[in-house]
């Protein structure tokens, strides 16, 4: 019995894992390969969550949507969703310097939390979206996990393909050139501003997609479930910590960082209630103080990027 | 509608915030224009410093506004400590890894708040303050004081730029670093008058926020988007164009619930923000553009 709970257990880690390598593998095409700083990584993720959730859910009384479309149509729409939002906020700050991208995407992730808790007829306000579908949801618990496992293992499957594919081809060279020396590949004739909008549009696809997969799993989403900032600080730790600019690194550091911080969970949970909340912030402290270590003592992560010449960002 | 309710309601609040907003927003286009990089933790710098106010109100039972001057003074320390623990090794490596570090101590400060204080609103002092009448103008005495600490600060900070050494080191430095070194400005000495300077107003920033409405943990993240509309509509690194920025930043604010539904006032700071980068990036002041 304890095996089984305990097997459980690892789908549902594994399932999302899978998920968090999503996000991270889209920050690592932002960051990692352009150098481009988008700190609303959750404002995107939440924004493909909630286009999946009300294109597919069943019709309810007190809000719009439930248009009930089929579940790979919602997963394309939160992409491009997603990518609508990226690309006039990537076409106004990209021309400057990625302080100024950061700013905007902290705006972005405020602006739609506002737009979530706010607006009833849209996303359901505090009550959030129910009656969201999930693919093979009809099957037997144990079946219905392991098969959206596998569907979430092929997405990030298919997604770390087609990125090594992109990186190995002269468009992964450009981007490395723009990233390292801006200048010199401005000077070469490649188009910079571009093709930074081109990374940060198809990054932020991919995390509007990792946001329907998570809604797709959960069945319902409340404006609870995404705190903007401790998601989007989590996501950012991992690419870190697992080595920006190198993909298996980004997928191996969410493996690494989401174990960490729900066993952490897990362990917090059984303090009695008055320190819980307590632990609950100071595991946020740590999560804060691990990325200044990492920064510091090993800035280029576990697996660093193949070529040696700049580790870390852009130069 | 008459005039002044008009003031009352509308013109006095969106000056309350805008000053408060001011003050913050100095500290950013400083960081901004001196070293060079987007400092995220200055919101929560600003929750931090009003919590220890409201610490110091508490140890030692004095009022909140003899309190500030204090806090004032442990912030700028804290700020400092900050500097040389996270930010001071990276100077070296590119700017943005600066940025990165600032929204982790972000996170920190306020989890750190939280561990402390909890998460439940607190206030300086308990019961309702009615408010005087100048000439037809409401006014409590906690805006009354805020809208005078505002002055002073902002008057004796230009006093200090302009007309002292290291003033003009600072100016020097936001001009044009390389020629500030070649000229015998000493960068250290500038960098921690800096962080002095900046966590002083980011507890005075955050202070005036909690006596005007109450204090939580989040409220310091809620004010870094305005703090930064301003300094970029200001213009980057012009203390002036800062305190002008906050000053609109503040007033469109509060007179946007006329035109929209209130919860999306926090929006307009965004909203100015976007334009200001579309039209105009150097800011009504002629700032850096980075």
């Amino acid at each position: 019995m304890e095996l089984i709970g305990l097997a459980n257990y690892a789908i549902f880690m594994g399932i999302l894992i899978g998920i968090y390598a999503l996000l991270s593998l889209a920050l690592n095409i932002q960051w990692g390969f352009t150098g481009l700083f988008n700190a609303g990584v959750a404002g995107f993720f939440a924004i493909g969550a909630y286009t999946s959730a009300i294109l597919t859910s069943t019709p309810a009384l007190n809000r719009m949507g439930g248009f009930e479309w089929p579940i790979l149509l919602g997963w394309a729409a939160a992409m491009l969703v997603a990518a609508m939002i990226a690309w006039p906020i990537g076409k106004i700050c990209l021309r400057f310097r990625s302080d100024y991208l950061a700013i905007a995407t902290i705006g972005v992730a405020e602006i739609f939390r506002l737009i979530i808790k706010s607006e009833d007829w849209l996303t359901g306000g505090s009550r959030g979206i129910t009656g969201i579908p999930r693919p093979f949801g009809d099957l037997p618990y144990v079946q219905s996990q392991l098969a959206y496992l596998a569907l979430v293992v092929i997405a990030v499957l298919v997604v770390y393909l087609l990125v090594e594919r992109q990186l190995k081809a002269p468009w992964g060279r450009m981007m490395r050139a723009i990233r390292d020396n801006e200048a010199a590949a401005a000077a070469m004739g490649k188009q910079v501003e571009a093709r930074r909008l081109q990374a940060f549009i198809f990054g932020s696809a991919i995390m509007g997609l990792a946001g329907a997969l998570f809604v797709h799993f959960n069945r319902s989403i409340t404006p609870e479930a995404i705190d903007p900032m401790i998601a989007t600080f989590l996501i950012w730790i991992m690419l870190i910590l697992g080595g920006s600019g190198n993909n298996r690194g980004a997928i191996l550091g969410a493996a690494v960082i989401w174990i960490i911080w729900s066993v952490s969970e897990l362990l917090t949970d059984r303090l009695p209630t008055e320190v819980a909340i307590q632990a609950k912030y100071i595991r946020i402290f740590i999560i804060g103080l691990m990325l200044q270590l990492v920064l510091r003592f090993r800035p280029e992560g576990i697996l660093p990027e193949e070529r040696k010449r700049n580790p870390v960002g852009p130069g | 509608m008459a005039i002044i309710d008009f003031i009352n309601f509308y013109i006095v609040p969106g000056l309350l915030l805008g000053s408060i907003y001011a003050v913050g927003a100095i500290g950013i286009t400083m960081v901004f224009g001196i070293l060079r990089f987007a400092h995220f933790a200055h919101g929560d710098m600003a929750t931090m410093g009003a919590f220890i106010a409201l610490a110091v109100v508490g140890l030692f039972g004095v009022t909140p506004w003899t309190a500030l001057p204090i806090a004032m003074v442990l912030t700028a320390i804290l700020a400092v400590g900050i500097d040389r623990t996270f930010y001071d090794y990276l100077r070296k490596r590119p700017a943005i890894l600066t940025v990165m570090a600032s929204l982790g101590v972000a996170l920190m400060l306020r989890s750190l708040v939280q561990v402390i204080w909890g998460v439940d609103p607190q206030t300086y002092q308990r019961g309702i303050v009615r408010p005087d009448t100048y000439f037809g103008i409401l006014l409590r005495p906690r805006e009354l004081y805020t809208f005078l600490s505002v002055i002073v600060i902002v008057v004796a900070l230009t006093i200090f730029l302009r007309a002292s050494k290291w003033g003009k080191a600072m100016r020097a430095m936001s001009d044009n670093p390389d020629l500030a070194r070649l000229s015998g400005v000493d960068n250290r000495m500038v960098t921690l008058l800096l962080w002095t300077i900046v966590g002083a107003l980011c507890a005075a920033s955050g202070f005036m926020l909690a006596i005007n409405t109450e204090l939580t943990p989040m409220m310091g993240w809620f004010l870094l988007l305005p703090m930064f509309a301003a300094a970029i509509l200001g213009g980057v690194g012009r203390v002036e164009g800062a305190v002008l920025g906050g000053l609109i930043v503040g007033m469109v604010e509060e007179l946007s619930v006329l035109v929209m539904p209130g919860q999306y006032k926090a929006a307009t700071a965004f909203v100015i923000l976007l334009l200001i980068l579309l039209v105009r990036p150097r800011g009504l002041l002629n700032g850096k553009v980075l």
